[in-house]
C-alpha cells in the first residue's frame, strides 16, 4: 500500500544504478541531482500559504482579488505558481460560516507545492483520495474537525493544470494581532482544509 | 475506462494514517527519484504528461503495492525503455552494478 517504505535498500541500489547510467550517457550532470533536491526542499513551505491567508484576513480588497484571480493576487505577496515544470492555475476558496472547503487530488498527488512545500504522505494515500470525496464529513472528523451539521462541505479535486488552496475563517479573539502573528496561526492542514485553521 | 489511479469514491481502503513530524522524504533514494525525474523532464527525454500517464498505466496490483516514489521510479524506468534511452537489462541493477 502506498505510504509503506518497504524494500528500501533494494530500491536504493536500483535508483543509484539508473542514476549512474544516466550520468554516463550525459542525460544527468554531475552534481545536478543534489542541486535539484536542494532546490525542491527550498522551493516552498506552508509559511507561504499562511502569508496569503493572513493577508486575506486583514485586507478585504486582497481577499476579493485572491478569490477572483489567485495567480495574479499572490504576486502581490511575492509568490507565483510559475516556478515548477509548468505554470499551474490556482483557485483559492474561502471558508465561511456556511461552507467549509477541502482539497484532494483523487487521481494522484497534485498540490500547490510552491505555497505549501512537499505534501504529506496522507494527502497522497489511496485512503484519503478515495474516501474524502465519498464521505468528507467522516474524513474531517477523523482529522479532529467536527463541523456543524448545517455547514456545507465542498471538496475540490486538483488536477495537473489546476491547484487549490483553502483560506480558513479567521479565529475569534485575534483582532489585536499583527499580520505576521496571524500567519503563525495557519497550519498546513488548514490550507488543505483538514483543519479549521 | 478508468485506471487504477482513479480511486475517488472507491471503497475498501483503510483509515487515513497521519505521521507526526513527517520528513519530506523517508529515504535518500526518494529524493533522488524526484530529482532524476525533474532532470529528465528538463532535458526533454519525456514530458510531465507522459510521466503521469506512465504511473497511471501501471498494472493495478503493482500500483497498489507500490509506495509513492516506487511508482515514480517505475514510471521513469518504463519511459527510459520506451524512449530508447536504455534497455530493461541495462536498467536492472546486476550483482556487479549493485556493488553487493
Amino acid at each position: 500500500m502506498s505510504g509503506d517504505h518497504h524494500g528500501s535498500s533494494a530500491i536504493s541500489e536500483r535508483v543509484r544504478h539508473v542514476e549512474a547510467l544516466l550520468e554516463a550517457r550525459g542525460l544527468v550532470d554531475e552534481g545536478e541531482i543534489d542541486r535539484r533536491i536542494d532546490e525542491f526542499l527550498a522551493g516552498g513551505s506552508p509559511a507561504n500559504g499562511a502569508r496569503i491567508t493572513a493577508r486575506a484576513w486583514v485586507d478585504p480588497g486582497f481577499r476579493d482579488r485572491l478569490l477572483a484571480d489567485a495567480n495574479a493576487a499572490i504576486r502581490e505577496v511575492g509568490l507565483s505558481m510559475a516556478g515548477g515544470l509548468q505554470e499551474q492555475r490556482l483557485k483559492v476558496v474561502a471558508n465561511t460560516e456556511d461552507e467549509h472547503n477541502v482539497v484532494v487530488c483523487t487521481l494522484c498527488s497534485c498540490y500547490p507545492i510552491a505555497l505549501l512545500g512537499p505534501s504529506p504522505a496522507w494527502y497522497k494515500s489511496e485512503a484519503y483520495r478515495s474516501r474524502v470525496v465519498r464521505d468528507p464529513r467522516g474524513v474531517l472528523e477523523e482529522f479532529g474537525l467536527e463541523l456543524p451539521a448545517a455547514t456545507r462541505i465542498s471538496v475540490w479535486d486538483a488536477s495537473a493544470e489546476s491547484r487549490y488552496l483553502v483560506v480558513s475563517r479567521r479565529p475569534e479573539g485575534t483582532d489585536g494581532m499583527s499580520e505576521e502573528e496571524l500567519a503563525g496561526l495557519v497550519t498546513r492542514k488548514g490550507l488543505i482544509g483538514t483543519a479549521a485553521v | 475506462m478508468s485506471r487504477i489511479n482513479d480511486v475517488g469514491g472507491m471503497v475498501g481502503f483503510p483509515a487515513i494514517a497521519e505521521e507526526p513530524d513527517e520528513p519530506a522524504f523517508h529515504a535518500d533514494w526518494e529524493a533522488h527519484v524526484l530529482a532524476l525525474n525533474a532532470a529528465l523532464i528538463r532535458r526533454g527525454v519525456y514530458n510531465l504528461d507522459e510521466f503521469r500517464d506512465a504511473i497511471e498505466r501501471m498494472e493495478p496490483a503493482a500500483y497498489l503495492a507500490s509506495s509513492y516514489y516506487e511508482k515514480w521510479f517505475t514510471a521513469i524506468t518504463t519511459l527510459l525503455v520506451e524512449k530508447g534511452v536504455a534497455t530493461p537489462e541495462e536498467l536492472a541493477a546486476t550483482g556487479d552494478a549493485a556493488g553487493a
